[in-house]
């Protein structure tokens, strides 16, 4: 599936029709045949030094997705390609080479930093496992990370706990560049953190960006955030990919009535501005059994007879993919 | 004229550390009016929920102290009432809803008793006439099924739901000023904005003076009145929503606009806020703001400047304003 308005070139990181059920184990005895369809037959691409975006609610399968492409699960159906390889049929040493060339960032940087460890320890530990440079080489491995995002050389001997948070998801992003990775995973990486910190923290990735040229998977609620970090956003209703498409196109003349509904909380450039309104009703169903047709139509304002029965097909429109009957 | 609700004069509340005397609020002055929402902005540390919990006087006992100013519900000092008093004012006369409805309510009471003990003890009601009414109430929240949930307990309602039967308890009298502490943090997006939308309507139906807590400015722009921006326990800048979004007059304010992601108006870069938020025990003897403020002259150092009006309603600490 060709991403739309871009040229075609080979992207970083295909995905193609990926899925993941979780079996449930219900009542006390043994297993029923019941599945969470956590990831549902999703697609996407990611361009080399470009970022998706990746929206969606909680439980919608947007960690679930970043979890199979950083190879924490494994996924039930579909393929990953990465640099054009399938990444499941890698042998050992391609499994290495993965690895190294992708990386995460979390969102609490409380709980990613192990408190036992000093800064310089933690940042290193990536280069200590998968590279064999000598002492002084790492010190001044980690010294030049820690000047990369904005630390002083002096905070490798100090412990997390003396950091403020914006210094910690920067210790945090350090240890993600330490093996020069091609592709980071931000799962909500400043949603944790004060509005003028977000700030600086957004920055630093794009300057990072720009300066090393990797992509960037960059998965968060704060749809404005998206919008300004993003190349291209893919947003997920349980566990589908909803809306696909050039980033500014998504956010500002959404198509899809949920992406509509997504974008109507995020806080305009001119408050005065009128915009469409679309509140939804209800709540996200369980998707142990999600709706027949389209999913969304039972919180649906525009809902149709035909979408209770009728699956729709991400299909093009207006210059990205859509899967919704209006169109 | 709308009657004002609640008016805060000059607060001051003090917490004392092993670090020294904090002035988490120092000085805070603001009203609320009758079918009015006032929002409070602010980062972590501001002073925001210090100045709610000052108002229905639960700040930390121990630690936190109430040392000065004047707190008026419709006219009365809430800071010169008993103890006693004080509970016949909680929950009858000003409700709150707090960001964690887990945390808000009992797990191991079931809905229908902790919805009907607020309703039985303000209306006087037992028995048929108590349920009757507590599922009322939850209707009126928008929980479907209202009959049924009383029998439900917490762990059993979805998030968005626990916080509906907050906001049911914290109408039941219903309160004449309605306290929300970033209500809807926990809550999913597609939620939230349904949860905005059904306190719009209960603030409409009771006529209640809203203060509404949030670090969100899409929030703000969409259901305040008048904001209120804080800053190392101060109010930096008080006034109406469009005019404080349109021509902010405190260079924080401005700062904390340029610093968020906007819809529409794409920057290669984000203005940050140099420095960190600010140090409260060992505060600088000028404006909180001045060691981060790209515009600082050498008076906002020393001292600090006072409330300078600029518009109409649109109020700002800020010497570069114009004070005398």
């Amino acid at each position: 599936m060709a991403p739309p308005e871009t040229e075609r070139v080979t992207p970083l990181l295909e995905v193609e029709s990926l899925t993941k059920h979780f079996p449930v184990r219900r009542g006390l005895f043994g297993w029923s045949p019941q599945l969470v369809r956590a990831v549902d037959a999703v697609s996407f691409t990611v361009e080399a030094g470009g970022t998706l975006g990746l929206v969606g609610e909680s439980g919608c399968g947007k960690t679930t997705t970043s979890r199979l492409i950083l190879g924490l699960e494994r996924p039930t159906a579909g393929t990953i390609r990465f640099e054009g390889r399938d990444v499941l049929a890698l042998d050992r040493e391609g499994v290495r080479h993965y690895r190294r060339s992708v990386q995460a960032v979390f969102q609490d940087p409380y709980a990613s930093l192990d408190p036992r460890m000093r800064v310089g320890a933690v940042v290193a530990e990536p280069v200590v496992i998968n590279t064999n440079l000598d002492a002084a080489a790492r010190r001044r491995r980690v010294a030049e990370l820690l000047d990369l995002v904005g630390l002083p050389e002096r905070s490798a001997s100090l412990y997390p706990h003396e950091f403020s948070g914006g210094q910690r998801q920067r210790i945090a992003i350090a240890r993600a560049l330490a093996l020069s990775p091609r592709l980071v995973v931000l799962d909500e990486p400043v949603s944790a953190l004060d509005v003028s910190i977000r700030a600086q923290i957004l920055n630093l990735l794009r300057d990072l960006q720009k300066r090393l040229g990797m992509s960037y998977l960059f998965i968060a609620h704060d749809l404005a955030a998206v919008a300004h970090m993003s190349r291209s956003i893919a947003v997920m209703y349980l566990g589908q990919i909803v809306e696909w498409g050039d980033a500014d196109a998504v956010a500002l003349e959404p198509r899809h009535p949920y992406t509509k509904a997504l974008f109507t909380a995020a806080l305009p450039a001119d408050v005065d501005a009128p915009r469409e309104e679309v509140v939804l009703i209800g709540e996200v169903p369980s998707p142990l059994a999600p709706p027949s047709g389209c999913r969304f139509h039972t919180r649906c304002p525009f809902v149709m007879p035909h979408c209770a029965t009728q699956e729709p097909a991400l299909r093009s429109e207006s210059g990205r993919l859509v899967a919704c009957h209006l169109y | 004229m709308v009657p004002t609700v609640v008016a805060v004069k000059d607060l001051q509340t003090h917490i004392v550390t092993r670090w020294g005397t904090l002035k988490a609020v120092d000085g805070v002055s603001f009203t609320v009016a009758e079918g009015e929402t006032l929002g409070i902005v602010g980062e972590s540390g501001s002073g925001k929920s210090m100045t709610c919990l000052s108002i229905v006087r639960l700040v930390p006992r121990g630690a936190a102290r109430i040392v000065g100013g004047q707190i008026l519900l419709d006219g009365e000092n809430l800071l010169t009432k008993s103890e006693d008093a004080m509970q016949q004012i909680r929950g009858r006369k000003v409700g709150m809803i707090l960001q964690d409805p887990m945390s808000s309510l009992n797990p191991v009471f079931s809905v229908g008793m902790q919805v009907r003990e607020p309703v039985g003890m303000y209306h006087g009601l037992r028995g048929r006439a108590l349920t009757e009414r507590a599922t009322e109430l939850l209707a009126s929240v928008r929980i479907p099924s209202p009959g049924a949930r009383l029998r439900a307990f917490p762990h059993q309602l979805s998030g968005g739901m626990r916080q509906r039967v907050v906001g049911a308890m914290a109408i039941a009298a219903p309160p004449r000023l309605l306290i929300a502490d970033e209500p809807t943090t926990s809550l999913d997006l597609t939620i939230q904005m349904q949860y905005l939308g059904l306190l719009k309507e209960l603030q409409e139906r009771h006529r209640l003076a809203m203060i509404f807590v949030t670090h969100d400015l899409g929030i703000v722009a969409r259901i305040c009145d008048r904001v209120a921006v804080m800053y190392g326990g101060r109010i930096v800048e008080i006034g109406p929503v469009r005019r404080i979004f349109k021509s902010p007059a405190h260079p924080y304010t401005r700062a904390l606009l340029d610093a968020i992601p906007r819809l529409g108006a794409r920057r290669d870069r984000l203005t940050t806020i140099e420095g960190q938020p600010p140090d409260l025990v060992a505060l600088p003897p000028g404006c909180a703001f001045a060691p981060r403020c790209p515009h600082a002259i050498e008076r906002c150092r020393r001292e600090s400047p006072p409330e300078t009006v600029v518009a109409p309603e649109h109020a700002t600490r800020c010497w570069l304003n114009g004070p005398a």
